[in-house]
């Protein structure tokens, strides 16, 4: 688990974990294409141009530049979500809400976008807080007080801050790039094989060329699919997730300084926390966008090494107690602490 | 000659490091100016909001003429503070004319269930969150300038070069508020 930072040193950390990403993505796709270069297309010896290795490399900067210029926006649209429309008066008050936030924090004004779910959910996305947005379901809007929505609003507003979203969201989009390359280099040898086993003219010729294939192709076959769909992922989800879990507890500590209302966000959180429905519109690869794991599942909440490891979120009651703690020491604060009574 | 060379070094680093201090004071500064602008356009916005509201509730609120007009008055009062205290115990008062005035709107049901009402006070929650918002963020960027200015060595160049540490809010307690008369009984 990554040491408590603050929120200057998460920024850096945030900004420093992005290169790092785009950096190890951009290889691992290189050394995909590479292996497939050297193993089937007979790169130095019979084929003088890494032509996989070059398609891969300028599919990953593709990928790259999509996903820090617009892929927030498409992770936006997959949870269905609309611009929040001011004639509407709960929308307005949304709109208003996090206007508020936006002076507290001192930041510019985020898109701002309600999504249609009978679950009560709300996330950040974008690049940084010039192009962001923040989206809240439209059961929450009307389940929570104003107080509490603030709550939830600031806490988004921390992640936009923090440059949070700009690291999840890459990471969204890539571990989705990552599949969809791996499905796609898997397709093309799948038909290389087919091509290879109908070029024979005999029917014996075929067979056995069906069978050489398949015994060259097809632990290739596997190799790559396994490599790309479960080993390529899995670090950056792992990577993904173990930063998740710290940016919430630092999120749910920068709203309470927003606000100066943490009891708020605490009670929204519970309310949050009790219905076990699942977010339908979000998917898992926006499930460290949002303030609680839309699954549903609660498995966040089990603790123990597996949640630990691959959850999305901190327990929902460990943030609970944190902000409930802090807004004891804040009612408190303002006289002085006790004295003991010497008689 | 070494030892001017280190001397010359030595100078430029002073240099370098009073030029950045200087800079780094002038962007607080403006920071804070911009601070106290956001906090100007907030109060604007809900003195221009309060005689919507008076004129909407006014045909039917015929009973509380001395309600609303202390709610004008202190308007006007703080649409016309100078200075930072004053403006921030107008400010005060008008907040509790306000609350007052929202508090006695409960005693009307159709205006309760009124549209406008609810959009009027729906904007003007916001801006009084807006304006403690704009404050809460003035105080912390001009506590950071006023640190930034006092710390050795840095208070050396803040007075050579005149700057002088921001005003800060006071934190009002909000429990001040008068508690609204209600009159249920028929006037005639």
């Amino acid at each position: 688990m990554a040491a408590v930072r603050n929120i200057y040193e998460q920024q850096a950390y945030n900004k420093r974990m992005t290169t790092v990403l785009v950096i190890l993505y951009i290889a691992v796709a290189v050394l995909v294409g590479y292996t497939v270069d050297v193993l089937v297309l007979g790169f130095p010896a019979s084929n003088p141009l890494p032509i996989l290795s070059l398609a891969t490399l300028m599919l990953a900067c593709g990928t790259t530049i999509w996903s820090l210029s617009s892929g927030w926006i498409a992770v936006l649209k997959a949870t269905g979500a609309v611009p929040a429309n001011p004639r509407d008066p709960l929308h307005k008050k949304l709109l208003n809400i996090v206007e508020e936030v936006k002076i507290a924090a001192g930041l510019p004004m985020p898109r701002v976008y309600v999504i249609h779910d009978c679950d009560f959910n709300a996330l950040a996305t974008g690049n940084d807080p010039r192009h962001c947005a923040v989206a809240v379901t439209d059961s929450l809007l009307e389940g929570a007080d104003r107080d509490e929505l603030q709550g939830v609003v600031a806490h988004e507003m921390s992640h936009i801050k923090n440059y949070d979203i700009r690291l999840m969201t890459i990471i969204a989009s890539l571990v989705g790039a990552i599949v969809l390359m791996g499905d796609s280099i898997t397709k093309s040898l799948k038909t290389s094989i087919e091509s290879a086993t109908s070029d024979g003219s005999s029917t014996t010729t075929s067979a056995q060329a069906q069978i050489i294939s398949w015994v060259v192709y097809g632990p290739l076959y596997v190799l790559i699919w396994f490599f790309t769909t479960i080993v390529a992922p899995l670090p950056l989800k792992i990577m993904a997730m173990a930063v998740s879990r710290n940016r919430e507890y630092l999120a749910d500590a920068a709203a309470a300084e927003l606000t100066r209302n943490p009891a708020a966000l605490a009670q929204v959180l519970k309310k949050v926390g009790t219905d076990r429905i699942p977010t339908f519109s979000m998917t898992r690869a926006a499930a460290h966008l949002c303030i609680v794991d839309p699954s549903g599942n609660g498995f966040n909440d089990m603790g123990g090494f597996l949640a630990e490891l691959f959850g999305t979120h901190p327990p929902i009651l460990k943030r609970i107690k944190r902000l409930e703690a802090m807004a004891y020491s804040a009612s408190r604060s303002p006289q002085p602490p006790p004295q003991p009574a010497h008689t | 000659m070494i030892i001017f060379y280190i001397f010359l070094a030595a100078v430029l680093i002073l240099i370098f490091w009073v030029i950045a201090k200087y800079n780094a004071l002038v962007t607080l500064r403006n920071q804070v100016t911009n601070g106290w602008k956001q906090i100007d356009v907030q109060l604007k916005r809900r003195h221009d909001l309060i005689p919507n509201l008076v004129n909407t509730v006014r045909g039917q609120m015929q009973f509380e003429q001395e309600t609303l007009e202390k709610v004008i008055q202190a308007r006007n009062a703080a649409a016309s503070a100078k200075g930072i205290a004053d403006a921030a115990s107008k400010e005060d008062m008008l907040t509790s004319a306000l609350s007052k005035l929202f508090a006695l709107v409960e005693n009307y049901p159709t205006l309760k269930s009124n549209e406008n009402v609810l959009q009027l006070q729906e904007e003007l929650t916001s801006t009084e969150n807006k304006i403690t918002f704009a404050r809460q963020f003035y105080n912390d960027i001009a506590t950071k300038f006023n640190i930034a200015q006092q710390v050795f060595p840095a208070n050396i160049i803040a007075s050579m070069f005149n700057f002088k540490p921001s005003e800060l809010f006071e934190i009002t307690v909000a429990a001040e508020r008068e508690v609204p008369k209600v009159d249920l009984s028929l006037k005639k």
